[in-house]
Protein backbone atom coordinates (compact mmCIF):
# COMPACT_ATOMS: atom_id res chain seq x y z
CA UNK A 1 0.00 0.00 0.00
CA UNK A 2 2.83 2.19 -1.13
CA UNK A 3 2.19 5.70 -2.72
CA UNK A 4 4.67 6.56 -5.24
CA UNK A 5 5.37 9.88 -7.03
CA UNK A 6 7.33 9.04 -10.28
CA UNK A 7 8.81 12.13 -12.21
CA UNK A 8 5.52 13.91 -11.85
CA UNK A 9 4.84 17.28 -13.41
CA UNK A 10 2.17 19.85 -13.44
CA UNK A 11 1.87 22.52 -15.68
CA UNK A 12 -0.61 25.12 -15.10
CA UNK A 13 -0.17 27.40 -18.02
CA UNK A 14 3.32 28.03 -18.62
CA UNK A 15 3.93 27.68 -14.97
CA UNK A 16 5.23 24.40 -13.60
CA UNK A 17 3.28 23.78 -10.02
CA UNK A 18 5.19 20.78 -9.91
CA UNK A 19 8.91 19.66 -11.42
CA UNK A 20 9.66 16.59 -12.07
CA UNK A 21 9.07 14.70 -8.46
CA UNK A 22 9.93 11.21 -7.39
CA UNK A 23 9.52 10.32 -4.54
CA UNK A 24 8.32 7.06 -2.15
CA UNK A 25 6.00 6.82 0.68
CA UNK A 26 6.93 3.25 2.34
CA UNK A 27 3.65 0.92 3.33
CA UNK A 28 2.96 1.81 6.86
CA UNK A 29 4.86 4.49 7.32
CA UNK A 30 3.98 8.40 7.75
CA UNK A 31 5.73 11.03 5.33
CA UNK A 32 5.84 14.37 6.19
CA UNK A 33 5.66 16.53 3.05
CA UNK A 34 7.68 19.74 3.83
CA UNK A 35 7.60 23.10 1.71
CA UNK A 36 6.46 26.70 1.92
CA UNK A 37 3.59 27.81 0.58
CA UNK A 38 3.13 27.56 -3.42
CA UNK A 39 5.40 24.97 -3.31
CA UNK A 40 3.37 22.30 -4.94
CA UNK A 41 2.30 20.14 -2.07
CA UNK A 42 -1.64 20.49 -2.82
CA UNK A 43 -0.95 19.98 -6.27
CA UNK A 44 1.42 16.98 -5.54
CA UNK A 45 -1.73 15.77 -3.34
CA UNK A 46 -4.91 16.67 -5.63
CA UNK A 47 -2.86 14.46 -8.33
CA UNK A 48 -2.38 11.47 -6.08
CA UNK A 49 -6.26 11.71 -5.08
CA UNK A 50 -7.04 11.74 -8.95
CA UNK A 51 -8.83 15.26 -8.37
CA UNK A 52 -6.83 16.63 -11.46
CA UNK A 53 -4.46 14.82 -13.80
CA UNK A 54 -0.42 15.08 -13.85
CA UNK A 55 0.45 16.90 -17.14
CA UNK A 56 3.67 14.48 -17.07
CA UNK A 57 4.67 11.30 -14.61
CA UNK A 58 1.77 9.93 -12.36
CA UNK A 59 1.79 8.78 -9.33
CA UNK A 60 1.26 4.87 -8.01
CA UNK A 61 -1.11 3.86 -5.33
CA UNK A 62 -0.34 0.17 -4.28
CA UNK A 63 0.85 -0.11 -7.70
CA UNK A 64 -2.15 1.51 -9.47
CA UNK A 65 -1.55 4.49 -11.58
CA UNK A 66 -3.47 7.25 -11.58
CA UNK A 67 -3.97 7.92 -14.71
CA UNK A 68 -6.18 4.92 -15.40
CA UNK A 69 -6.91 3.60 -12.19
CA UNK A 70 -8.41 6.54 -10.30
CA UNK A 71 -11.77 5.44 -8.99
CA UNK A 72 -10.05 2.29 -7.76
CA UNK A 73 -7.23 4.42 -5.92
CA UNK A 74 -10.13 6.67 -4.39
CA UNK A 75 -11.97 3.41 -2.91
CA UNK A 76 -8.74 2.99 -0.78
CA UNK A 77 -7.69 6.52 -0.74
CA UNK A 78 -8.68 8.70 2.63
CA UNK A 79 -8.40 12.48 1.52
CA UNK A 80 -8.33 15.54 3.70
CA UNK A 81 -8.60 18.71 1.37
CA UNK A 82 -6.65 21.86 2.71
CA UNK A 83 -10.03 23.92 2.69
CA UNK A 84 -11.87 20.87 4.45
CA UNK A 85 -15.05 21.38 2.05
CA UNK A 86 -18.33 19.97 4.34
CA UNK A 87 -21.56 20.82 3.96
CA UNK A 88 -22.79 22.72 6.30
CA UNK A 89 -26.61 21.67 6.49
CA UNK A 90 -25.33 18.44 7.33
CA UNK A 91 -25.58 17.50 10.35
CA UNK A 92 -22.63 15.40 11.54
CA UNK A 93 -23.70 12.07 11.34
CA UNK A 94 -25.73 12.34 8.51
CA UNK A 95 -22.87 13.52 6.78
CA UNK A 96 -20.77 10.71 7.42
CA UNK A 97 -23.82 8.33 6.41
CA UNK A 98 -23.58 9.94 3.37
CA UNK A 99 -19.56 9.84 3.14
CA UNK A 100 -19.96 6.26 4.02
CA UNK A 101 -22.33 5.59 1.94
CA UNK A 102 -20.06 7.35 -1.22
CA UNK A 103 -17.66 4.39 -0.42
CA UNK A 104 -20.69 1.93 -0.58
CA UNK A 105 -20.96 1.30 2.88
CA UNK A 106 -24.27 0.33 4.18
CA UNK A 107 -26.94 -0.96 6.31
CA UNK A 108 -25.28 -1.90 9.51
CA UNK A 109 -21.75 -1.62 8.83
CA UNK A 110 -22.41 2.06 7.88
CA UNK A 111 -24.03 2.84 11.22
CA UNK A 112 -21.39 1.24 13.62
CA UNK A 113 -17.90 2.99 11.66
CA UNK A 114 -20.15 6.35 11.76
CA UNK A 115 -20.63 5.54 15.44
CA UNK A 116 -16.76 4.64 15.72
CA UNK A 117 -15.96 7.35 14.13
CA UNK A 118 -17.80 9.88 15.94
CA UNK A 119 -16.34 8.27 18.77
CA UNK A 120 -12.85 8.39 17.85
CA UNK A 121 -12.78 12.01 16.90
CA UNK A 122 -14.43 13.07 19.84
CA UNK A 123 -17.86 14.29 17.90
CA UNK A 124 -20.05 12.88 19.81
CA UNK A 125 -20.58 16.27 22.26
CA UNK A 126 -21.71 18.00 19.47
CA UNK A 127 -23.79 15.50 17.62
CA UNK A 128 -26.86 17.91 17.66
CA UNK A 129 -25.12 20.48 15.61
CA UNK A 130 -25.02 21.27 11.99
CA UNK A 131 -21.84 21.15 10.11
CA UNK A 132 -22.07 24.94 10.05
CA UNK A 133 -22.22 25.90 13.53
CA UNK A 134 -19.62 24.20 14.46
CA UNK A 135 -15.60 25.91 15.72
CA UNK A 136 -12.50 25.03 13.42
CA UNK A 137 -11.56 22.22 15.55
CA UNK A 138 -14.75 20.36 15.20
CA UNK A 139 -14.88 20.87 11.32
CA UNK A 140 -11.68 19.20 10.86
CA UNK A 141 -12.10 16.50 13.18
CA UNK A 142 -15.03 16.43 11.00
CA UNK A 143 -12.67 16.29 7.84
CA UNK A 144 -10.80 13.57 9.41
CA UNK A 145 -13.78 11.48 10.06
CA UNK A 146 -14.91 11.59 6.64
CA UNK A 147 -11.57 10.67 5.47
CA UNK A 148 -11.42 7.64 7.43
CA UNK A 149 -14.98 6.60 7.85
CA UNK A 150 -13.86 3.33 4.96
CA UNK A 151 -10.98 2.52 6.88
CA UNK A 152 -8.90 3.59 3.74
CA UNK A 153 -5.02 2.35 3.49
CA UNK A 154 -3.66 5.12 2.38
CA UNK A 155 -4.45 8.58 3.87
CA UNK A 156 -3.34 11.65 2.81
CA UNK A 157 -4.31 14.90 5.06
CA UNK A 158 -3.38 18.31 3.32
CA UNK A 159 -2.50 20.70 5.87
CA UNK A 160 -4.51 19.20 8.68
CA UNK A 161 -3.96 21.10 11.29
CA UNK A 162 -3.47 24.96 10.14
CA UNK A 163 -5.90 27.81 11.45
CA UNK A 164 -6.67 25.97 14.60
CA UNK A 165 -5.09 26.84 18.12
CA UNK A 166 -2.54 24.97 19.99
CA UNK A 167 -4.61 23.35 21.84
CA UNK A 168 -6.55 22.25 18.97
CA UNK A 169 -3.29 21.51 16.87
CA UNK A 170 -2.11 18.88 19.85
CA UNK A 171 -5.45 17.14 19.75
CA UNK A 172 -5.84 16.67 16.02
CA UNK A 173 -1.71 15.41 16.27
CA UNK A 174 -2.59 13.08 18.75
CA UNK A 175 -5.63 11.87 16.42
CA UNK A 176 -3.92 11.51 13.45
CA UNK A 177 -1.29 8.92 15.37
CA UNK A 178 -3.76 7.31 16.98
CA UNK A 179 -5.95 6.23 13.56
CA UNK A 180 -2.71 6.12 11.48
CA UNK A 181 -1.24 2.91 12.78
CA UNK A 182 -0.46 0.94 10.24
CA UNK A 183 -1.68 3.11 7.62
CA UNK A 184 0.19 4.71 5.07
CA UNK A 185 0.15 8.52 5.52
CA UNK A 186 1.30 11.45 3.42
CA UNK A 187 1.00 14.63 5.25
CA UNK A 188 1.63 18.17 4.55
CA UNK A 189 2.76 21.18 6.41
CA UNK A 190 4.75 23.90 6.92
CA UNK A 191 5.03 23.46 10.85
CA UNK A 192 8.32 21.62 11.64
CA UNK A 193 7.15 20.95 15.06
CA UNK A 194 4.60 18.69 13.35
CA UNK A 195 6.82 16.81 11.52
CA UNK A 196 8.63 16.19 14.54
CA UNK A 197 6.18 15.03 16.54
CA UNK A 198 3.98 12.75 13.74
CA UNK A 199 6.39 12.16 10.73
CA UNK A 200 9.18 9.16 10.17
CA UNK A 201 10.43 10.40 6.80
CA UNK A 202 10.39 13.42 5.46
CA UNK A 203 10.42 15.37 1.83
CA UNK A 204 11.23 19.10 1.57
CA UNK A 205 10.05 20.52 -1.77
CA UNK A 206 10.62 24.31 -3.22
CA UNK A 207 9.55 25.30 -6.38
CA UNK A 208 7.78 21.97 -7.39
CA UNK A 209 11.39 20.14 -6.57
CA UNK A 210 12.60 18.12 -4.19
CA UNK A 211 15.52 19.87 -1.93
CA UNK A 212 15.78 17.42 1.09
CA UNK A 213 14.41 14.32 2.06
CA UNK A 214 15.24 11.11 4.43
CA UNK A 215 14.02 10.42 7.82
CA UNK A 216 14.11 13.10 10.40
CA UNK A 217 17.42 12.54 12.19
CA UNK A 218 19.09 11.96 8.97
CA UNK A 219 17.86 15.44 7.70
CA UNK A 220 18.77 17.05 11.05
CA UNK A 221 22.42 15.94 10.65
CA UNK A 222 22.92 17.25 7.06
CA UNK A 223 23.02 21.03 8.30
CA UNK A 224 25.74 23.18 6.99
CA UNK A 225 25.99 24.68 10.62
CA UNK A 226 27.98 22.70 13.49
CA UNK A 227 26.23 22.73 16.69
CA UNK A 228 24.98 25.45 19.22
CA UNK A 229 26.55 25.85 23.05
CA UNK A 230 25.37 27.71 25.83
CA UNK A 231 27.63 27.94 28.46
CA UNK A 232 27.21 29.94 31.71
CA UNK A 233 30.24 30.97 34.14
CA UNK A 234 30.77 31.87 37.07
CA UNK A 235 32.43 34.84 36.20
CA UNK A 236 32.76 36.95 32.94
CA UNK A 237 34.81 34.40 31.03
CA UNK A 238 37.72 35.84 28.65
CA UNK A 239 36.58 36.17 24.79
CA UNK A 240 39.87 36.03 23.39
CA UNK A 241 41.11 33.28 24.93
CA UNK A 242 37.37 31.28 24.46
CA UNK A 243 37.88 32.53 20.07
CA UNK A 244 41.47 30.50 20.56
CA UNK A 245 39.88 27.22 20.93
CA UNK A 246 39.30 25.12 17.67
CA UNK A 247 36.00 25.07 16.20
CA UNK A 248 34.64 28.02 17.87
CA UNK A 249 33.44 30.50 15.47
CA UNK A 250 31.52 33.13 16.65
CA UNK A 251 30.76 34.14 20.34
CA UNK A 252 27.40 35.75 21.36
CA UNK A 253 26.57 37.32 25.02
CA UNK A 254 23.27 36.35 26.47
CA UNK A 255 24.19 37.94 29.56
CA UNK A 256 27.40 38.80 31.50
CA UNK A 257 28.33 35.81 32.40
CA UNK A 258 26.13 33.26 29.75
CA UNK A 259 27.69 32.81 26.53
CA UNK A 260 26.71 31.34 23.52
CA UNK A 261 29.23 29.80 20.88
CA UNK A 262 28.43 28.68 17.57
CA UNK A 263 30.92 25.65 16.04
CA UNK A 264 32.22 25.21 13.08
CA UNK A 265 31.06 21.86 11.26
CA UNK A 266 31.78 18.39 12.49
CA UNK A 267 34.33 19.70 15.66
CA UNK A 268 32.57 19.69 19.23
CA UNK A 269 34.94 21.81 21.48
CA UNK A 270 33.18 21.02 24.83
CA UNK A 271 36.25 19.28 26.52
CA UNK A 272 38.15 22.15 25.05
CA UNK A 273 35.66 24.74 26.75
CA UNK A 274 35.50 22.12 30.22
CA UNK A 275 39.91 23.06 30.18
CA UNK A 276 39.56 26.37 29.71
CA UNK A 277 37.41 26.72 32.76
CA UNK A 278 39.67 24.91 35.38
CA UNK A 279 42.96 26.74 33.70
CA UNK A 280 40.98 30.40 34.17
CA UNK A 281 39.79 29.24 37.71
CA UNK A 282 36.16 29.66 37.04
CA UNK A 283 32.96 27.42 37.55
CA UNK A 284 31.09 25.66 35.14
CA UNK A 285 27.68 26.54 36.01
CA UNK A 286 25.44 25.14 32.68
CA UNK A 287 26.96 23.70 29.71
CA UNK A 288 23.98 22.94 26.98
CA UNK A 289 23.66 21.83 23.31
CA UNK A 290 21.03 23.19 20.93
CA UNK A 291 20.60 20.88 18.36
CA UNK A 292 20.00 21.86 15.05
CA UNK A 293 16.40 22.50 14.79
CA UNK A 294 14.11 20.88 11.56
CA UNK A 295 13.30 24.77 11.24
CA UNK A 296 16.57 25.83 10.64
CA UNK A 297 17.23 22.86 8.19
CA UNK A 298 14.23 23.50 6.07
CA UNK A 299 15.15 27.43 6.02
CA UNK A 300 18.51 26.73 4.66
CA UNK A 301 17.46 24.17 2.13
CA UNK A 302 14.17 26.66 0.74
CA UNK A 303 16.81 29.55 0.84
CA UNK A 304 19.19 27.47 -0.99
CA UNK A 305 17.07 26.64 -3.61
CA UNK A 306 15.97 29.91 -3.83
CA UNK A 307 19.07 31.25 -5.13
CA UNK B 1 -25.78 7.88 -8.20
CA UNK B 2 -28.15 6.78 -5.67
CA UNK B 3 -26.59 8.42 -3.00
CA UNK B 4 -26.33 11.74 -4.66
CA UNK B 5 -29.74 11.65 -5.95
CA UNK B 6 -30.91 10.99 -2.38
CA UNK B 7 -28.77 13.98 -1.21
CA UNK B 8 -30.00 16.60 -3.43
CA UNK B 9 -33.85 15.46 -2.56
CA UNK B 10 -33.12 15.25 1.31
CA UNK B 11 -31.08 18.96 0.92
CA UNK B 12 -34.13 20.28 -1.37
CA UNK B 13 -36.82 18.67 0.88
CA UNK B 14 -35.09 20.39 4.17
CA UNK B 15 -35.28 23.63 3.09
CA UNK B 16 -37.79 25.94 2.92
CA UNK B 17 -37.31 26.90 -0.65
CA UNK B 18 -38.57 23.53 -2.06
CA UNK B 19 -41.88 24.34 -0.61
CA UNK B 20 -41.90 28.21 -1.92
CA UNK B 21 -41.17 26.72 -5.37
CA UNK B 22 -43.80 23.72 -5.04
CA UNK B 23 -46.49 25.98 -3.29
CA UNK B 24 -46.01 28.73 -6.10
CA UNK B 25 -45.97 26.59 -8.58
CA UNK B 26 -49.49 25.52 -7.54
CA UNK B 27 -50.83 28.75 -6.51
CA UNK B 28 -50.30 30.44 -10.28
CA UNK B 29 -51.54 27.53 -11.99
CA UNK B 30 -54.19 27.22 -9.82
CA UNK B 31 -54.81 30.48 -10.14
CA UNK B 32 -54.94 31.25 -13.91
CA UNK B 33 -57.03 27.39 -14.37
CA UNK B 34 -59.77 28.59 -11.91
CA UNK B 35 -60.05 31.92 -10.62
CA UNK B 36 -58.84 34.49 -13.51
CA UNK B 37 -61.86 34.89 -15.73
CA UNK B 38 -59.52 35.82 -18.35
CA UNK B 39 -57.85 32.16 -18.17
CA UNK B 40 -60.10 30.11 -16.36
CA UNK B 41 -62.03 27.51 -18.14
CA UNK B 42 -65.12 27.52 -16.16
CA UNK B 43 -65.67 31.33 -17.46
CA UNK B 44 -64.66 29.47 -21.01
CA UNK B 45 -66.73 27.05 -21.54
CA UNK B 46 -65.29 24.20 -22.75
CA UNK B 47 -63.96 21.47 -21.19
CA UNK B 48 -60.23 21.53 -21.70
CA UNK B 49 -56.92 22.41 -20.50
CA UNK B 50 -55.36 24.65 -22.53
CA UNK B 51 -54.66 26.78 -19.56
CA UNK B 52 -52.27 24.86 -18.04
CA UNK B 53 -50.40 23.98 -21.03
CA UNK B 54 -49.57 27.26 -22.79
CA UNK B 55 -48.69 29.03 -19.08
CA UNK B 56 -47.04 25.64 -17.72
CA UNK B 57 -43.92 26.73 -19.90
CA UNK B 58 -43.60 30.39 -18.71
CA UNK B 59 -43.67 29.24 -14.89
CA UNK B 60 -41.25 26.50 -15.59
CA UNK B 61 -39.21 29.30 -17.23
CA UNK B 62 -38.57 30.52 -13.91
CA UNK B 63 -39.09 27.78 -11.53
CA UNK B 64 -37.63 25.02 -12.79
CA UNK B 65 -33.69 27.36 -12.94
CA UNK B 66 -34.88 28.15 -9.30
CA UNK B 67 -35.19 24.19 -9.01
CA UNK B 68 -31.09 23.98 -10.31
CA UNK B 69 -29.53 26.55 -9.57
CA UNK B 70 -28.07 25.23 -6.75
CA UNK B 71 -27.58 21.92 -7.61
CA UNK B 72 -23.40 22.86 -8.95
CA UNK B 73 -23.00 26.30 -7.87
CA UNK B 74 -23.64 25.60 -3.95
CA UNK B 75 -20.78 22.93 -4.11
CA UNK B 76 -18.62 25.16 -6.60
CA UNK B 77 -18.72 27.50 -3.68
CA UNK B 78 -18.33 25.81 -0.65
CA UNK B 79 -15.51 23.52 -2.31
CA UNK B 80 -17.72 20.55 -1.89
CA UNK B 81 -16.81 19.87 -5.60
CA UNK B 82 -13.14 18.53 -4.49
CA UNK B 83 -14.98 16.48 -1.71
CA UNK B 84 -17.13 14.56 -4.23
CA UNK B 85 -14.38 14.26 -7.09
CA UNK B 86 -12.32 12.30 -4.39
CA UNK B 87 -14.39 9.84 -3.91
CA UNK B 88 -15.04 6.96 -5.72
CA UNK B 89 -17.82 8.13 -7.87
CA UNK B 90 -17.79 9.22 -11.46
CA UNK B 91 -18.45 12.34 -12.80
CA UNK B 92 -21.73 11.46 -14.45
CA UNK B 93 -22.77 9.81 -10.91
CA UNK B 94 -22.80 13.29 -9.58
CA UNK B 95 -24.33 14.98 -12.82
CA UNK B 96 -27.25 12.30 -13.43
CA UNK B 97 -27.65 11.86 -9.66
CA UNK B 98 -28.11 15.64 -9.74
CA UNK B 99 -30.16 15.85 -12.76
CA UNK B 100 -32.38 13.07 -11.62
CA UNK B 101 -33.30 14.71 -7.96
CA UNK B 102 -34.64 17.98 -10.72
CA UNK B 103 -37.08 15.89 -12.70
CA UNK B 104 -38.22 14.04 -9.71
CA UNK B 105 -39.13 17.52 -7.95
CA UNK B 106 -40.44 18.81 -11.46
CA UNK B 107 -42.85 15.47 -11.39
CA UNK B 108 -43.64 16.60 -7.63
CA UNK B 109 -44.87 19.66 -8.58
CA UNK B 110 -46.22 18.52 -11.51
CA UNK B 111 -48.72 15.33 -10.29
CA UNK B 112 -51.11 17.59 -8.26
CA UNK B 113 -51.92 19.23 -11.14
CA UNK B 114 -53.79 15.84 -12.07
CA UNK B 115 -56.61 17.04 -10.19
CA UNK B 116 -57.55 19.75 -12.45
CA UNK B 117 -57.28 17.19 -15.27
CA UNK B 118 -60.04 15.02 -13.04
CA UNK B 119 -62.01 18.03 -12.23
CA UNK B 120 -62.21 19.12 -15.86
CA UNK B 121 -63.56 15.76 -16.85
CA UNK B 122 -65.47 15.55 -13.80
CA UNK B 123 -66.95 19.08 -14.51
CA UNK B 124 -67.61 18.09 -18.45
CA UNK B 125 -71.02 17.95 -19.87
CA UNK B 126 -71.60 14.97 -20.62
CA UNK B 127 -68.89 13.66 -18.11
CA UNK B 128 -65.77 12.76 -19.39
CA UNK B 129 -66.43 15.24 -22.46
CA UNK B 130 -62.53 16.04 -22.48
CA UNK B 131 -59.70 15.40 -25.08
CA UNK B 132 -58.08 12.98 -22.92
CA UNK B 133 -55.36 12.24 -25.90
CA UNK B 134 -54.70 15.77 -26.35
CA UNK B 135 -54.00 16.23 -22.53
CA UNK B 136 -52.23 12.66 -22.05
CA UNK B 137 -49.45 14.05 -25.31
CA UNK B 138 -49.63 17.74 -23.13
CA UNK B 139 -49.00 16.01 -20.07
CA UNK B 140 -46.03 14.02 -21.70
CA UNK B 141 -44.65 17.29 -23.30
CA UNK B 142 -44.73 19.59 -20.61
CA UNK B 143 -42.65 16.89 -18.90
CA UNK B 144 -40.33 16.56 -21.26
CA UNK B 145 -39.82 20.46 -21.69
CA UNK B 146 -39.34 20.71 -18.24
CA UNK B 147 -36.80 18.17 -18.62
CA UNK B 148 -35.29 20.44 -21.06
CA UNK B 149 -35.08 23.03 -18.61
CA UNK B 150 -33.90 21.20 -16.22
CA UNK B 151 -30.75 19.92 -17.88
CA UNK B 152 -30.23 23.65 -19.20
CA UNK B 153 -30.63 24.88 -15.77
CA UNK B 154 -28.02 21.81 -14.21
CA UNK B 155 -25.60 23.34 -17.06
CA UNK B 156 -26.05 27.14 -16.05
CA UNK B 157 -24.98 25.80 -12.37
CA UNK B 158 -21.79 23.91 -13.31
CA UNK B 159 -20.82 27.21 -14.55
CA UNK B 160 -20.94 29.24 -11.49
CA UNK B 161 -20.30 29.83 -8.28
CA UNK B 162 -23.13 32.31 -8.21
CA UNK B 163 -26.39 30.93 -7.71
CA UNK B 164 -28.06 34.25 -8.54
CA UNK B 165 -26.08 34.02 -11.71
CA UNK B 166 -26.78 30.51 -12.20
CA UNK B 167 -30.59 31.09 -11.68
CA UNK B 168 -30.38 33.95 -14.58
CA UNK B 169 -28.52 32.23 -16.97
CA UNK B 170 -30.62 29.12 -16.60
CA UNK B 171 -33.80 31.16 -17.03
CA UNK B 172 -32.32 32.85 -20.04
CA UNK B 173 -30.87 29.10 -21.84
CA UNK B 174 -34.54 28.29 -20.83
CA UNK B 175 -35.74 31.25 -22.59
CA UNK B 176 -33.81 30.82 -25.71
CA UNK B 177 -35.01 27.29 -26.11
CA UNK B 178 -38.05 27.80 -25.33
CA UNK B 179 -39.45 30.95 -27.03
CA UNK B 180 -35.90 32.57 -28.47
CA UNK B 181 -35.41 30.24 -31.48
CA UNK B 182 -39.29 30.33 -32.65
CA UNK B 183 -39.12 34.54 -32.14
CA UNK B 184 -35.99 34.03 -34.57
CA UNK B 185 -37.12 32.40 -36.84
CA UNK B 186 -40.26 34.36 -37.63
CA UNK B 187 -38.06 37.71 -38.62
CA UNK B 188 -37.53 37.78 -42.20
CA UNK B 189 -35.24 34.99 -42.75
CA UNK B 190 -35.03 32.98 -45.79
CA UNK B 191 -37.39 29.92 -45.58
CA UNK B 192 -34.76 26.86 -45.00
CA UNK B 193 -33.11 29.17 -42.47
CA UNK B 194 -37.17 30.11 -40.77
CA UNK B 195 -37.45 26.21 -41.18
CA UNK B 196 -34.27 25.24 -39.61
CA UNK B 197 -34.84 28.10 -36.27
CA UNK B 198 -38.37 27.02 -35.42
CA UNK B 199 -37.18 22.96 -35.32
CA UNK B 200 -34.17 23.64 -33.15
CA UNK B 201 -36.49 25.88 -30.58
CA UNK B 202 -38.85 23.97 -28.04
CA UNK B 203 -41.85 25.35 -29.12
CA UNK B 204 -42.84 23.52 -32.21
CA UNK B 205 -42.23 20.18 -31.22
CA UNK B 206 -44.20 21.06 -27.87
CA UNK B 207 -47.13 22.45 -29.93
CA UNK B 208 -47.43 19.30 -32.34
CA UNK B 209 -47.02 17.11 -28.67
CA UNK B 210 -50.08 18.88 -27.37
CA UNK B 211 -52.45 17.95 -30.39
CA UNK B 212 -51.91 14.09 -29.08
CA UNK B 213 -49.77 13.66 -31.13
CA UNK B 214 -46.19 11.40 -30.34
CA UNK B 215 -43.89 11.68 -32.83
CA UNK B 216 -40.40 9.84 -32.15
CA UNK B 217 -38.91 12.40 -34.25
CA UNK B 218 -40.47 15.46 -31.22
CA UNK B 219 -39.21 12.72 -28.73
CA UNK B 220 -35.77 12.44 -30.39
CA UNK B 221 -35.69 16.57 -30.18
CA UNK B 222 -36.27 16.51 -26.85
CA UNK B 223 -34.04 13.37 -25.52
CA UNK B 224 -31.50 14.90 -27.56
CA UNK B 225 -31.61 18.41 -25.90
CA UNK B 226 -31.29 16.96 -22.82
CA UNK B 227 -28.37 15.08 -23.59
CA UNK B 228 -26.63 17.99 -25.42
CA UNK B 229 -27.17 19.95 -21.83
CA UNK B 230 -25.61 16.85 -19.96
CA UNK B 231 -22.41 16.33 -22.01
CA UNK B 232 -22.16 20.54 -21.71
CA UNK B 233 -22.58 20.01 -17.77
CA UNK B 234 -19.96 16.86 -17.92
CA UNK B 235 -17.42 19.06 -20.03
CA UNK B 236 -17.23 21.99 -17.97
CA UNK B 237 -17.14 19.48 -14.53
CA UNK B 238 -14.02 17.71 -16.81
CA UNK B 239 -12.40 20.76 -17.50
CA UNK B 240 -10.51 20.88 -14.08
CA UNK B 241 -8.14 18.01 -15.71
CA UNK B 242 -7.98 20.73 -18.63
Amino acid sequence: MSVRVENLTKMYDDQKAVDDLSFEVTEGRILGFLGPNGAGKSTTMKIATGYIPPSQGTVYVNGMDVRSNSLAIRKITGYLAEQNPLYSEMYIAEFLRFCGGLYELSGRKLKQRVGEMMDLCGLMPEQKKKIGKLSKGYKQRVGLAQALIHEPDVIILDEPTSGLDPNQITEIRNLIKHLSLDKTVLLSTHIMQEVEALCEDVVIINKGKIVGSGTVDELKSKSEKGMVLIVEFSDVPAVEVLMRINGISEIEFESKNKIRLYCSKDVDPRSAIFQYASEAKLELLGLQVQKNSLEEIFTQLTKKSDK
Amino acid sequence: MRRILAKELNAFFSSIAAYLVLGIFLVVTGLLMWVFPDTAVLSYGYADMSTLFTFGPYIFLFLVPAITMRLFAEENKGGTMELLLTKPLRDWDIIVGKYFAGIIIILVALIPTLIYYYSVYALGNPVGNIDSAGVTGSYIGLFLLAAVFCAAGLFASSLTENQILAFLLGAFLCFLIYAGFDGLSRMSLSGSAAYMMERIGILYHYEAMSKGLLDSRDIYYFVCTILLFLFLTKMKISSRKW
